[in-house]
């Protein structure tokens, strides 16, 4: 059966804030019993757009801008550079093989914990979110330790000429310890809160297991899926810190887009390094546009549903 | 419970923790193994030097400087998202989460330009003598806007959910906007705040990318913590890169638990008090 | 098919949501499970269903063991409360959904199939929907669509789960009896949980009242309404005045009490208040040496005979 919400709403979750919202219900249009002043809401709208134009929308199209603003064909002579395609490619082999690992773990995660009751839930789900509360840089030190030359395992992996470190086996794993809360972390309350019916009544018709995970789960939590697995190859292609300390910047071997954008602005090639910069942060963009809409077709979905039951119940 | 309604219980599980374990947990534990090696003594003696002391003066003091003021901002700007109606609302809405979905390289490298001395805010502030990048006030804006989403995401759906006859019936005792607002609305609000607060606190203290190409890297005074981890591995200094990762770690640790607690907090205030 | 219940205990945590129940639902028959909230009603019909396991116990299906069965192979069809449709699956999809999952070879064909929701449309009143996605349907129809989800597989029992609890009063009512005419179509042993006494007395052929995990009374709606078995029953079924009699206090129904004016003997007070609207009246008597007044129910007809009001003295008798 399903555990109550207060139980889980106890989970810390640093990435509960940043999740897909799920609030259905329109906010009704507010009838100003008590009136806002005008000079509080030209404060606060004030305050708040010179806060978010300062902080967020300047610093973007500085992005753009320091991309383009020596013109179109300086920009695209930017990706000429095989150092600079190798980091490309680098950047998208992690993630295809980072974001599947984190998918299918978060799949499996938020199934054993929203579908059955066990002792030690709520640890595990704090354990779940260990990685968003280390720093990028600690996560990139632990495999160093871990495999590193000197590490715990680092006799071993020289002995059977096996490189982690400052090689692509050791990116991989720093990038799959600091996107490896997201998808878990988008299903398991999207999961607690549909709770099992549908599944159970799949059981008692005689679907099998892996029959009602894909025929009944996985068409529920299509949308949350995906949003969580967007935001987890955003943040496994853009990851800096942690895949710097195990990458030892080999250009042409060990560097991805981000780690190629710092090599580029310290040998102050700033319109390359804004080129690519422009990459990532359209893929930040089209990550934002998705959330977007996917939070707006769920919502949509239910507001259309509510008309109609209304209108049935009409007619 | 012996039995299982639905399958996949032992899978599932069994996934889930060798997966926890093998990417989390002994990549963690070495942190252990590394310390143990320096000894207590030793610990304390790497971790408590002068440098790493004014390291951890820098990322704690401008994380919590950068977390408040991304606690009075959030809540302004949560406030404006939920209440006021204005063209492109959706728009600004969705770029909130922009900080969390942009790549903190690239977010380091814009802020460093947009506030070095030649480049449009940083010119703009070198007029009053004031210089932002390469200084620890260049820190403060990188954390600033690492931090930004948090309070807003926190705040966002509680004041969306908070009661309108609360107000309403203040109103209705005769109490100004300006008394409702703090006597009725914060105090809901709080909780939220304090959680968005700690989580943008934790986020900044790990913060590595955005910071290291506006702060200058002075060691003692524009030198975070975690530059310090990086730089004691490029010396080949294992033990002591791991120390002050200990000291990090614990303090995160601590953050959990205390983010924990104040979600707890928020969940109760607002589903009315359910055990 | 016949279900027992065999000493049937479940404990969550600490708290005894069953204790040692023991009920036999004869085949083809209509049970109501009655009970108010947390009386373990739902748990004992989710027992039954294979989707939750009792601590000690059997369950038998025909004399079968089945306490080790899952669910899918119990041969049951639960209708759960909030119906669980598949809302991605349009309604032909979600009454197919028993028979998709089949093995191949067991699998009907599709015309088959189309057949077979053809007639549970049929069955259950909503010819034509077929199309339609669960979220498009009112609340009673997602009720029937569910039921015949539920039909498609053939099931030999039929649970429900708080059937009616989900609607409002008028489809409640519409549904209630179109249940009722369904049951004695198809005969098919049906136990459902309901916590309203109405329902229970007006649907069931058998009552099962449950309160506090243990079972207090099992019987026909009128043993149960006028036999209570102990304390619960009756006033879990209905008003109930306490009232003095030969061998100490009597439990009376309102409606069993005959209200006089003028007359000899029985209790003697003064009318409080009077309740006109609706079908019944309903009059509240203080009597001396009591502290709550007694309530009578009234026809409209014999009210209108009488003419109470306020402060008049009236005589009742039981």
């Amino acid at each position: 059966m399903v555990d109550g919400a207060a139980q889980f709403g106890g989970g810390g979750l640093m990435g509960a804030a940043l999740g897909m919202r799920r609030s259905y219900e329109a906010v009704a249009p507010h009838k100003e019993v008590l009136p806002e002043p005008l000079l509080a809401k030209l404060v606060i709208g004030g305050l708040g757009l010179a806060f978010l134009v300062l902080f967020l929308f300047i610093p973007l199209v500085a992005v753009f801008h320091g991309a383009l603003e020596k013109g179109w064909d300086l920009f695209l002579q930017s990706f000429d550079d095989p150092a600079g395609w190798h980091a490309i490619q680098l950047t998208l082999i992690v993630a295809a093989i980072a974001v599947p690992l984190n998918m299918v773990f978060g799949l499996a995660a938020a199934w054993a914990i929203t579908k059955f009751k066990f002792r030690g839930k709520s640890f595990l789900i704090t354990l779940i979110d260990l990685p968003f509360a280390v720093s990028p840089v600690v996560a990139g030190l632990i495999y160093v330790l871990l495999c590193g030359r000197q590490g715990w395992f680092g006799p071993w992996l020289l002995e059977h000429d096996i490189r982690i470190i400052f090689a692509l086996p050791g990116i991989v794993l720093a990038t799959i310890f600091v996107t490896f809360p997201f998808v878990a972390r988008e299903l398991i309350p999207l999961m607690q809160a549909q709770g099992n019916d549908e599944e159970f009544a799949a059981v008692t018709l005689g679907a099998g297991g892996w029959q009602t995970f894909w025929r009944v789960t996985l068409p529920k939590v299509k949308w949350g899926l995906l949003y969580g697995v967007i935001l987890c190859n955003a943040r496994a292609m853009g990851e800096f810190g942690a895949v710097s300390v195990v990458s030892g910047h080999i250009r042409g071997q060990t560097n991805t887009i981000p780690l190629h954008i710092e090599i580029l602005y310290n040998e102050y090639q700033a319109v390359a390094a804004f080129a690519f910069a422009a990459l990532l942060a359209l893929l930040a963009l089209v990550t934002l546009g998705v959330k977007t809409l996917v939070e707006t077709l769920s919502r949509g979905q239910f507001r259309g549903d509510a008309q109609l039951v209304i209108a049935a119940k009409e007619a | 419970m012996r039995r299982r309604i639905l399958p996949g219980f032992g899978l599932t599980l069994g996934f889930t923790l060798l997966y926890l374990g093998l990417i989390v947990l002994l990549p963690l534990s070495a942190t252990v193994w590394k310390t143990s090696s320096l000894g207590l003594e030793g610990f304390w003696e790497v971790a408590t030097t002068p440098r790493a002391l004014a390291s951890y003066r820098v990322t704690f003091g401008l994380s919590l400087l950068a977390a408040l003021v991304n606690g009075v901002f959030g809540v302004i700007v949560a406030w404006m998202l939920v209440r006021y109606e204005f063209p492109g609302k959706k728009l600004v809405d969705a770029m909130v989460d922009l900080p969390f979905a942009l790549p903190t390289a690239v977010a380091g490298i814009a802020l460093a330009t947009l506030y070095a001395p030649q480049g449009w805010l940083g010119r703009w502030f070198e007029e009053f003598g004031i210089k932002v990048a390469f200084t620890p006030a260049g820190i403060f804006v990188a954390l600033t806007f690492i931090g930004l989403p948090f309070v807003v995401r926190t705040v966002q759906p509680v004041l969306e959910q908070a009661e309108r006859e609360l107000e309403e019936a203040a109103a209705s005792l005769g109490a100004t906007w300006w008394q409702t607002v703090r006597r009725i609305i914060l105090p809901v609000l709080l909780p939220s705040i304090l959680t968005g607060v700690a989580m943008a606190f934790a986020r900044a203290i790990g913060e590595y990318g955005s910071v290291i190409f506006i702060a200058g890297n002075m060691p003692m005074i524009s030198e975070i913590t975690p530059l310090l981890i990086v730089i004691k591995l490029e010396q080949y200094d294992y033990a002591g890169a791991t120390a002050l990762a200990v000291v990090m770690l614990v303090a995160s640790f601590c953050l959990l638990l205390v983010i924990n607690t104040l979600q707890w907090w928020t969940a109760r205030r607002s589903s009315g008090g359910v055990a | 098919m016949k279900i027992e219940v065999q000493g049937i205990s479940k404990k969550f945590g600490r708290f005894p949501a069953l204790h040692e129940v023991n009920l036999t639902v004869p085949s083809g028959k209509l049970v109501a499970l009655l009970g108010p909230s947390g009386s373990g009603k739902t748990t004992l019909l989710r027992i039954i269903a294979g989707l939750e396991f009792g601590d000690t116990g059997r369950i038998l299906f025909d004399g079968r063991d089945v306490t080790e069965l899952p669910a899918g192979k119990r041969q049951v069809g639960f209708v759960f409360q909030h119906y669980a449709l598949f809302r991605h699956l349009t309604v032909f999809r979600n009454i197919t959904f028993g028979l998709d999952v089949r093995p191949r070879r067991l699998r009907p064909s599709p015309v088959d199939a189309a057949k077979r929701v053809a007639e549970l449309l049929k069955l259950v009143q909503l010819e034509g929907l077929e199309s339609r996605f669960p979220p498009q349907l009112s609340g009673g129809q997602r009720q029937r669509i569910a039921l015949a989800r539920a039909l498609a597989v053939e099931p030999k029992v039929l649970l429900l789960d708080e059937p009616f609890g989900a609607l409002d009063a008028k489809v409640r009512k519409d549904l209630r009896r179109w249940l009722r005419e369904f049951h004695e179509r198809v005969h098919i042993t049906t136990l459902f949980v309901t916590h309203d006494q109405e329902e229970a007395l007006e649907l069931a052929d058998e009552v099962v009242v449950l309160h506090e995990g243990r079972i207090q009374q099992i019987g026909t709606p009128e043993q149960i309404y006028h036999q209570p078995a102990n304390e619960f029953v009756h006033t879990f079924l209905g008003n109930v005045n306490e009232l003095p009699g030969s061998g100490g206090t009597l439990r009376v129904r309102p409606h069993e009490i005959l209200i006089g004016k003028n007359e000899e003997g029985g209790l003697v007070g003064t009318v409080v208040n009077v309740h006109a609207a609706g079908p019944v009246v309903r009059v509240l008597v203080r009597v001396p040496d009591r502290t709550d007044p007694v309530l009578v129910e009234l026809s409209q007809r014999e009210h209108s005979g009488l003419g109470l009001v306020e402060n008049d003295r009236v005589t009742l008798s039981y």
